[in-house]
């Protein structure tokens, strides 16, 4: 008995400090370990509040859809920056290109006029291009001045937040009487049933199948589905295309890249690029599916800022950033549950659970060594 | 017709000192810990728990300079995470500056919701109980020092004797050589004697003392209370300012002055009647910045051993 128990542990040890998989999962637990003291701290009860949270993410067919929808423009962000990472670039900058893909969804959404089944991929399409613009300015002036694209994509997020905010002031693309702009048309609705559900029959069908309207009751839409398949997209061209070799060559070791006949400065630009694309595309979903309309905003959303951490979560991988924008979407909409009744402890717990679990991934040495200790100790008894 | 030239001029120099202070603080903050070789992406999270941290103690103490010494102290436990994370256990110094930058927003919203009520907005410090403004009422009324001076408060005298005192301490003295040299070359400087775990400790927390003043320098001065837009993206300005200022104490210096007379000149055209909207003279800070990184030749060059933990070779 004694000696499996020396085995497990032996296994755990393994598992935390020589698969990544583990190694996060144990960093997510310790971060959620860290809210529990702030809250007990703060003298509520972690149990409680933690279970209020699972049930306020899973108890509902509508809860789970709110956790999807959270996640879609997370994963995407997330996708950005860790493609970034993957090429050697740090994009700051998915804040604003995030912000550029919804501006141009939305005025292409408003101002076309086009069929059904074509309006949606030109918003989409039209957006990907804008932000990726967006993105490739800060990879040229890298690529061609030198400038550091931490700067670079600091300022433009800001440059890219006063111009959502002049347009929203613009005339013709403000809606009067209010700090938004115009609805994106129907034509360009990309919610699930969005007629159907407000006409006669709808409502009645939805009246004796209380599942369905309860899901049917949040914005869902195939934001989600497009996410995945991007993710997936993401990690083929990555690891299965020349491209992507050549783009992971110039981020592993940019002179090794240039001496074996890449052009640097090309794949600097097409990075920042695609890095763009992905952000501007989670901004004109999140029109497209959610919002249908840009408003004022006075600071920062954080839609890039979060989507670092999940890059982080997932350590940069492609498919990875799916559950750790998950994770993140769970975490961001679970914890609004908890400020209500009965727990009514600061959501912004929830972002120190964040922080905690991104730190403790930041040391994996530590876990090593905390768990290493144990093992010592189980094997001198 | 000069006057008013003159007293719009004043106005700008006025603004572009209120709006570069809590940047020159932060900036310097960085400059302390990349030079001794650990990235801090960290700024704006030492920066939002500082100023947190100075609007509270200020609200329930009433002493700014107890306040801003507080924000200070606050400010270094940060950075004392920082360093404990990338110098004891060698962690990817960008993710842990980015951990720092949701831990500090986490914590201070967390504890103002819990010591003022559930709001994420602290109460007002009272009037009296801000930071002084030492020239206020010495120039004549009107007068052009009247104009830039009158309503400067004491942080902003204090920021540029830190930035003198930083660069005395940095290129003047045998222990600002250390810092240095670890951050070129930890591995000479350890044959040397030098202690490189301990300077790295005590740079990265000085560097979340500077941030913590200068979140301070925000919500004790320019306002009065803290606020979750209050910091937004300052911190990151002051990174980007003391990677433009090349490193150094007195590049961020002009690199924080550059950006905050593009503001102050921005606040300056925003009191016109123009056709042109306020939103898009908000932009110009950032586009003047972007032009005139362009416009500087020559790459800036971190310290070599930037963002490299240093490990001792083990003995055989």
């Amino acid at each position: 008995m004694k000696i499996k128990f020396k085995e497990l542990r032996k296994n755990i040890y393994i598992f935390a400090t020589e698969k990544t998989i583990g190694f996060t999962l144990i960093s997510i637990f310790l971060g959620l370990v860290v809210g529990a003291i702030f809250l007990v701290a703060a003298g509520f009860n972690p149990f409680q509040a933690y279970w209020i949270m699972l049930l306020g993410i899973f108890s509902k067919p509508s809860y789970i859809s709110y956790t999807i929808i959270r996640a879609t423009p997370l994963i995407l962000t997330g996708l950005s920056i860790a493609f970034a990472f993957k090429t050697g670039l740090f994009n700051i900058g998915a804040e604003g290109q995030f912000i550029i893909g919804s501006v141009a969804a939305t005025a292409t959404g408003y101002f076309l006029h086009l069929p059904l089944l074509i309006h949606i991929p030109v918003v989409i399409i039209s957006a990907v291009i804008a932000a990726g613009v967006w993105g490739g300015i800060a990879g040229y002036f890298k690529a061609k001045f030198g400038v550091h694209e931490v700067i670079s994509t600091i300022m433009l997020n800001w440059i890219a937040l006063y111009f959502q905010n002049f347009l929203i002031y613009t005339k013709g693309f403000q809606k009067p009487g209010g700090e938004t702009s115009y609805s994106i048309q129907p034509t360009a609705n990309m919610m699930i049933l969005k007629t159907w559900k407000q006409s006669e029959a709808g409502r009645e069908w939805l009246l004796q199948h209380p599942f369905w309207k309860d899901l049917l009751r949040t914005p869902m839409n195939w934001g989600f589905i497009i996410a995945i398949l991007m993710a997936i997209l993401v990690w083929f061209v990555l690891n299965k295309t020349a491209l992507g070799y050549r783009l992971r060559a110039v981020g592993f070791n940019k002179f090794a890249a240039e001496y074996g006949g890449i052009n640097v400065n090309k794949n600097i630009i097409i990075s920042m690029f695609i890095a763009g694309a992905l952000a501007g595309l989670a901004g004109a979903l999140q029109v497209v599916g959610v919002s249908h309309k840009v408003t004022l905003i006075a600071a920062m959303e954080g839609y890039g800022f979060d989507g670092i951490a999940v890059a982080l979560i997932a350590n940069s991988n492609a498919l990875g950033c799916i559950l750790a924008g998950l994770l993140f979407g769970a975490l961001k909409y679970g914890g609004t549950k908890i400020q209500m009744f009965p727990v009514k402890a600061p959501s912004e717990v929830i972002n120190i659970v964040i922080g905690s679990i991104v730190f403790f991934i930041s040391i994996p040495k530590l876990i090593k060594v905390i768990l290493s200790r144990k093992n010592k100790k189980g094997g001198t008894k | 017709m000069i006057d008013t030239i003159l007293s719009n001029i004043a106005l700008i120099i006025g603004t572009t000192l209120m709006y570069s202070t809590p940047l020159i603080y932060t900036s310097l903050g960085g400059v302390l810990s990349e030079n001794s070789g650990v990235i801090n992406i960290g700024l704006e999270g030492m920066m939002i728990i500082g100023a947190f941290a100075g609007a509270a103690i200020g609200y329930f103490v009433g002493d700014p300079w107890i306040a801003f010494i507080g924000a200070g102290i606050v400010g270094g436990l940060f950075g004392l995470l920082h360093a404990f994370a990338c110098v004891t256990f060698g962690a990817n110094q960008v993710v842990s500056g980015i951990a720092i930058n949701f831990l500090g927003a986490g914590i201070a919203l967390f504890l103002s919701r819990m010591l003022f009520e559930g709001a994420t907005m602290t109460k007002s410090i009272a009037l009296d109980n801000k930071m002084p403004r030492p020239l206020n009422g010495v120039f004549h009324d009107g007068s052009f020092l009247n104009i830039i001076f009158n309503n400067q408060y004491a942080t902003v005298y204090l920021a540029f004797i830190m930035v003198f005192l930083i660069w005395f301490f940095m290129y003047k003295t045998k222990y600002g050589l250390r810092l240095r040299s670890v951050g070129e070359h930890p591995t000479a400087a350890d044959t040397l004697g030098i202690n490189v775990i301990k300077i790295r400790y005590l740079a990265v927390i000085m560097s979340g003392v500077f941030s913590g003043f200068g979140g301070a320098a925000m919500s004790l001065a320019i306002v009065s209370n803290f606020r979750p837009t209050l910091v937004s993206g300052h911190g990151f300005i002051a990174l980007a300012a003391m990677i433009f200022g090349k490193w150094k104490p007195q590049g961020a210096l002009l690199a924080c002055l550059l950006f905050g007379g593009a503001q102050g000149l921005a606040v300056f055209l925003g009191q016109f009647d123009f056709e042109i909207s306020s939103q898009l003279i908000s932009m110009l800070p950032y586009v003047i910045t972007i032009v005139v990184l362009i416009g500087f030749v020559g790459k800036s060059a971190a310290p070599s051993a930037d963002g490299i933990p240093y490990e001792r070779e083990q003995k055989n």
